[in-house]
């Protein structure tokens, strides 16, 4: 049987860098939006913690590299790289892998690129690693999350991958022409 | 003239650059203005109204008069301050407002005419003869309006936004700023120090005080060395902080590549940043006031201030035989400082009756300055004694110190005024008129070097205080403490010429005493009647002393006279920066389906649809025009099969107990009945009863649904349905969540429809397997996929959906199948003409202002239950015979050609809008049916089927009889798509 | 403005989606006589002062938020969910003007 092929959201326009700031494609994952029904938020949260996760508060994370429960609205939750086992009548659930362009930014002057494109203070202090956002990325609705001290993991529409990708290349070679001076 | 062992330039550095076609040096660290001064150059520019030469009068950012044009190009940039532009390496620079040169202006003619050309001179000319007002008057002001011109060639240079966030952000670098930025960075706060100048230092750079046993400049670079070295510290040099905005925000824009040589392309020109403070001090300091005196104008004239900067900041003698006029003790600092430098002080015009004690420098009291000389460049100043006996100075400069103005105006910005000070003859802040911004230092009417510095460090104590944090206490270095003693001085009285208060926009004592005269009493009349505070520099060397005139003229004082108050922009902004990032691909995202890139590959031009590319219609060889390629789609479609892309369609996925509930709360019609595997057309309204949007519903499983809505307003339906749960049944069990991108959706229509798809599905299907306004779920090559058969192009009609990740190989895979059925794929052109043809509506028919009943769908309307605009829609005059009814239109003859958008009269009535009879809102030729087809809103419509009516667009020039019919002009029963 | 949506925190008021008076939360009753809806549809206050908004969390969170502010001193003094929010029918019959 022939098959059809799979494009990525970013197919041919990462990895890109610029002044020691790399983006980049993360592998495709499995994503499920986890939305809880009326009274039932403690049983989500035990399912939850029997993959090895928990349901997150908002602006938080629970998880890392390879299996991440991402806070992404009022009363819903990603759940990233792994299969929504458990969860079924518990909550409602949509496969969003697909829907989002997921992209990787790192290297030192991350936070000072994204500070061109997000209302947001993106310091250590106020944004620790773990923790998550739903904002904006210039015009863009977003979901951001910090991954690392230096790495941060930006989600917006798939149809939008072109336009979030331009965008953050242009703040990067902007920063990297004004490191240069 | 440069001044050897002076200055803070770097000697070793010089730095070539253009200014009028001349080529001059000067050194890094130098502005224009300072190096040209060091050049001899007197004249940067003419004055707006009368093209009187001029010359610069500041060294900084509210410099009136050395306004110049830089760079050339598409590049170029008009009303640059001279003043605040650092030289580089083949800057290019030239005067602004004059023609043929700054040397010889023939514009100076204005000047011989000033009695006709005072305040307000437009109002009472070019009244007569009328008609020469559009044709002659007006394009002749309006070429010699303005200063610098912009070069109207696009400009792609880059400019870039930003934003930053900080506990505190002082503004301004001078003694009062450092302290406040140090002490509160060491006590752990988080600091932003903006500077305007490319230096920090403030005042300390242009003055000779010493701080702390060092050079004042010293104790400004190992303070800034220190806050280099927090990691706590963000110092932010060349920023103008340019407004302050509601709940600490505060605007600034940074000069990033204007003082750069060869700027890479992509070094962004400008950054404009959004700040948000917790707190902020605005340590900004003053700027030195003129005075006002007959002919006060000429190149030469400047402010004390400033001739202190020059010399001591810079090096650079603004002239070797200087005359200064002062009404307090700060003109005395400029004069010794000028000897110290070995140059020559001809006089010392003390306004105050007890001048201090001053050594041998050659002070005179009682006496007023009434007029100089010098047309090109001072050559004299011209004063009489208290008896009237007149003698003249020989001098080549004359330093003005009238006083100084705190620089408040960032206090300003959300309406507060200022106060009165009398003992400073200024107006400072009020305590509190910006919630979180704290005054320090002359920005606060504190003007001792000691003082400021003990502000500084008390704002920043009490920012700290209000984090949580605690402040040590601050180690003041020494510092002058001397105190202020002057004489408001405002104008000399008596001269005999016109004498300037505000230099940028030419307006003068006597323009403000005609506003008094003519009864603009009112300050804000003042400044529009004459223009006072309305140049570029916005008031900051005039508002103050404008006033004070006024206030004579009307027999009040300064206070009760009042303030105009100050907007944002503090200095100017360009639009470039503001605007930054809005350029091309930036001004808006661009959302691309997943079969895009086979669209363009076949040569597809693309149109909007909100923030979507759709494509337009697919052109093949032999086709001249996209008519030939539309009709031959509808064509294409009717007889056989056709691909379109629908992915952009919005897709809400609803799921809960409460679901069918909440879908018969926000549609018209009844969902909770719909059974899982079938579809449902529904009609959504708004409150007020008005139409919202219309889309298909299916029923996906129990309690699970998938909504559609008009590709355009998905935003808007996600945002109605979120806010009739949280607001209107916030208990009901439901989520929901938009899937429109997780899923690539195609829609395959036609005779052949089922064909095609039965040649790719894993199991084939048959009419009763997948019946009309059916749905579920199939596998095509080993993926699951959704289907769904709904049909808008009123053919036997499928819609497919796969994971987004697939849609791109789907669509070239059904396409190619499609062409192999003698089908193919088609656009949006002829997606609307099958539509028209069929009478479905899209936006265009339900655009706000039409209900239900309009668009003959009263009956979707359920009696049963209440729905979102069910009792409003049941208004008086939302309904009836006098409403606009949607009818379908065709020209009579079948050849005529109309357009959408033309209005509806009777037959032999006048085509005027008392007649109107309706309008139309969508028109396509029909290949199917070989005519133009219109669908129109028509008055009393569906009762007029078979009668005629005249169709009129007065912009085009159309003017057709058309007869009214059933909106559904092709296969009225249906029976196509139910195939 | 910056305004302090209950879940996400303080954020650029651009995040943001203004829909009108806090009235709009509160439907009439499907049989309320025909004054009541047009009170609710089309009859507004326009207090210089304190005044009760519906915003909604447009590029965040997706919530339904009730702001308190200040029209005059640009303070915004409280937010909360629009959600389970307490005296939701509180106000709806006292407010307006009648004809």
């Amino acid at each position: 049987m022939p098959s059809l092929i799979e494009k990525s959201a970013c197919d041919g326009l990462l990895p890109v860098s610029a002044g020691g700031v790399t983006l980049s494609e993360p592998a495709p994952e499995r994503i499920t939006s986890v939305a809880p029904f009326a009274g039932k938020e403690a049983a989500a949260g035990k399912a939850l913690k029997a993959l090895g996760l928990g349901w997150p508060g908002p602006g938080t994370s629970i998880g890392g590299e390879g299996r991440l429960c991402l806070w992404t609205g009022r009363g819903q939750a990603f759940l990233i790289g792994a299969e929504p086992e458990g969860l079924a009548g518990i909550a409602a659930l949509t496969d969003q892998s697909d829907a989002w362009a997921r992209m990787r930014l790192e290297g030192g002057g991350a936070k000072a690129v994204l500070a061109r494109l997000v209302p947001l203070d993106l310091g250590a202090g106020a944004f620790p690693v773990g923790r998550a956002a739903r904002s904006g990325l210039g015009h863009m609705a977003m979901i951001l999350h910090r991954s690392g001290a230096q790495s941060f993991e930006i989600m917006v529409f798939r149809s939008m991958a072109a336009s979030a990708v331009h965008e953050l290349h242009q703040a990067m070679t902007a920063l990297a022409a004004r490191a240069a001076l | 003239m440069r001044i050897e062992g002076r200055g803070l330039v770097d000697r070793s550095a010089p730095v070539g650059f253009r200014f009028d076609g001349k080529d001059y040096t000067g050194f890094q660290g130098d502005t224009l203005a300072s190096a040209l001064l060091a050049s001899g150059v007197r004249v940067f520019g003419r004055s707006f109204k009368y093209h009187r030469p001029r010359g610069v009068m500041t060294a900084g950012s509210e410099e009136p008069n050395a306004l110049v044009t830089v760079g050339r190009g598409a590049g170029q940039v008009p009303n640059v301050r001279a003043t605040l532009q650092e030289i580089h390496a083949g800057l290019e620079a030239r005067g602004q407002n004059c023609w043929p040169s700054l040397g010889f202006d023939v514009m100076e003619v204005n000047d011989l005419f000033s009695n006709y050309l005072s305040a307000g001179f437009y109002y009472k000319t070019f009244m007569w003869p009328r008609k020469f007002w559009e044709a002659v008057y007006e394009p002749a002001i309006r070429r010699a309006a303005g200063l610098g011109a912009l070069s109207r060639q696009s400009n792609d240079e880059h400019y870039e936004k930003a934003f930053a966030f900080c506990d505190l952000l002082v503004v301004g670098s001078g003694p009062a700023g450092l302290m406040a930025a140090r002490e509160a960075a060491r006590g752990g706060a988080e600091v932003i120090l903006a500077e305007e100048d490319h230096r920090m230092g403030g005042r300390l750079l242009a003055e000779t005080h010493e701080v702390g046993g060092q050079s004042g400049a010293g104790w400004a670079a190992a303070t800034v060395a220190e806050l280099a070295s927090m990691p706590n510290v963000r110092l932010m040099p060349r920023t103008s902080v340019i407004g302050a905005y509601d709940n600490g925000t505060y605007g600034a824009l940074e000069r990033v590549g204007l003082h750069v040589a060869t700027p890479a392309a992509a070094l962004p020109r400008e950054c404009f940043w959004r700040i948000v403070a917790k707190r902020a001090v605005l340590a900004s300091g003053a700027h030195e006031r003129q005075i006002a005196f007959s002919n006060n104008d000429r190149p030469g004239v400047m402010t004390a201030g400033a001739v202190r900067a020059y010399l001591n900041r810079w090096g650079v003698a603004a002239g070797q035989n200087v005359t200064i006029l002062t009404n307090n003790d700060d003109g005395y600092r400029t004069a010794r400082d000028l000897i110290a430098a070995g140059l020559h002080v001809a006089g010392v015009i003390d306004a105050r009756d007890d001048a201090p004690a001053a050594g041998d420098l050659p002070v005179r009291t009682g006496v007023r300055v009434i007029d100089t000389g010098g047309r090109m460049s001072l050559r004299e100043v011209v004063v009489a004694d208290r008896d009237g006996k007149v003698s003249r100075i020989v001098t080549d400069c004359l330093a003005v110190s009238g006083g100084w103005n705190p620089a408040l105006h960032l206090t300003c910005h959300m309406n507060g005024r200022p106060a009165w000070r009398e003992d400073i003859a200024a107006f400072v802040p009020k305590p509190g008129m910006v919630p979180g911004l704290t005054a320090a230092g002359a920005a606060n009417g504190t003007f001792s070097t000691r003082a400021c510095l003990a502000e500084g460090a008390a704002a920043a104590a009490e920012a700290l205080e209000s984090l949580g944090r605690g402040a040590a206490p601050a180690d003041l270095p020494e510092a002058e403490d001397g105190a202020v003693r002057i004489r408001a001085y405002w104008e000399v009285p008596g001269g005999k010429h016109r004498a300037w208060l505000d230099f940028a926009n030419d307006v003068t004592t006597k323009d403000v005493r005609l506003a008094a005269q003519e009864n603009f009493a009112s300050v804000e009349h003042m400044k529009r009647y004459t223009t006072q505070g309305m140049a570029p520099d916005q008031g900051k060397n005039s508002n103050v002393a404008a006033l004070a005139v006024l206030a004579d003229a009307t027999g009040r004082g300064i206070p009760e006279t009042g303030t105009t108050t100050f907007r944002p922009p503090y200095v100017p902004v360009s639009i470039a920066a503001m605007g930054a990032g809005g350029q091309g691909k930036g001004f808006a995202p661009q959302r691309f389906t997943t079969s895009h890139k086979a669209a363009s590959e076949r040569g597809a031009p693309m149109i909007e649809a909100g923030l979507w590319y759709r494509p337009s219609y697919f052109p093949r060889p032999g086709e001249a025009t996209w008519r030939d390629a539309c009709d031959r789609e509808v064509l294409m479609v009717r007889d056989r099969v056709g691909i379109c892309d629908v992915s952009t369609l919005g897709k809400i996925d609803i799921q809960g107990p409460d679901a069918g509930r909440f879908l018969d709360l926000v549609y018209t019609n009844t969902f909770s009945t719909l059974k899982p595997g079938r579809v449902r057309y529904g009609l959504m309204l708004r409150e007020d009863g008005l139409v919202l949007d219309d889309g298909t519903t299916a029923c996906w499983g129990e309690n699970h649904y998938l909504m559609t809505t008009t590709t355009a307003a998905a935003g808007l339906v996600m945002r109605h349905l979120e806010f009739v749960h949280q607001a209107h049944c916030p208990d009901w069990d439901l989520r929901m969540i938009s899937v429109t991108e997780a899923w690539a959706q195609f829609a395959v229509a036609g005779p052949l429809a089922r064909e095609l798809l039965n040649s790719v599905l894993e199991t084939p299907i048959d009419g009763e397997d997948f019946p009309f306004l059916s749905c579920g779920t199939v596998r095509i090559m080993g993926i699951e996929a959704r289907l769904f058969r709904i049909s808008f192009s009123g053919e036997l009609g499928y819609e497919i959906a796969v994971p987004a990740r697939y849609g791109e190989a789907l669509y070239r895979d059904l396409v190619a199948r499609a062409e192999n059925l003698g089908g193919g794929a088609y656009g949006m052109e002829a997606l609307n003409v099958l539509r028209i043809e069929k009478g479905f509506i899209t936006h265009a028919e339900i655009h706000g202002r039409t209900t239900a009943f309009d668009i003959g769908l009263q009956g979707m309307v359920s009696a049963k239950k209440d729905c979102v605009g069910k009792a409003a829609s049941q208004r008086e005059g939302l309904g009836g015979p006098e409403r606009e009814q949607l009818v379908g239109l065709r020209p009579i003859p079948m050849s005529r050609q109309i357009g959408a958008g033309a209005h509806l009269f009777n037959e032999g009535a006048e085509p005027v809008s008392a007649n109107d009879q309706g309008y139309v809102t969508s028109v396509c030729y029909s290949p199917t049916m070989k005519t133009y087809l219109a669908l129109a809103f028509l008055k009393d419509g569906r009762a007029r089927h078979g009668q005629r009516v005249r169709l009129v667009d007065h912009l085009r020039g159309t003017d057709v009889v058309c007869e009214v019919m059933n909106p559904i002009f092709f296969d009225p029963e249906g029976g196509r798509a139910r195939a | 403005m910056r305004i302090t949506c209950p879940l996400c925190g303080e954020r650029d008021r651009r995040e943001f989606y203004y829909y009108g008076d806090a009235v709009y939360a509160d439907r009439p009753a499907a049989d309320a006589a025909p004054e009541a809806w047009d009170d609710y549809l089309h009859l507004r206050d326009n207090p210089a002062g304190e005044t009760r908004d519906l915003w909604y969390h447009e590029m965040g969170c997706a919530a339904w938020i009730e702001v308190t502010r200040n029209t005059v001193t640009h303070e915004i003094l409280a937010t909360r969910l629009v959600a389970g929010r307490e005296g939701k029918k509180a106000a709806a019959k006292g407010r307006g003007k009648k004809a």
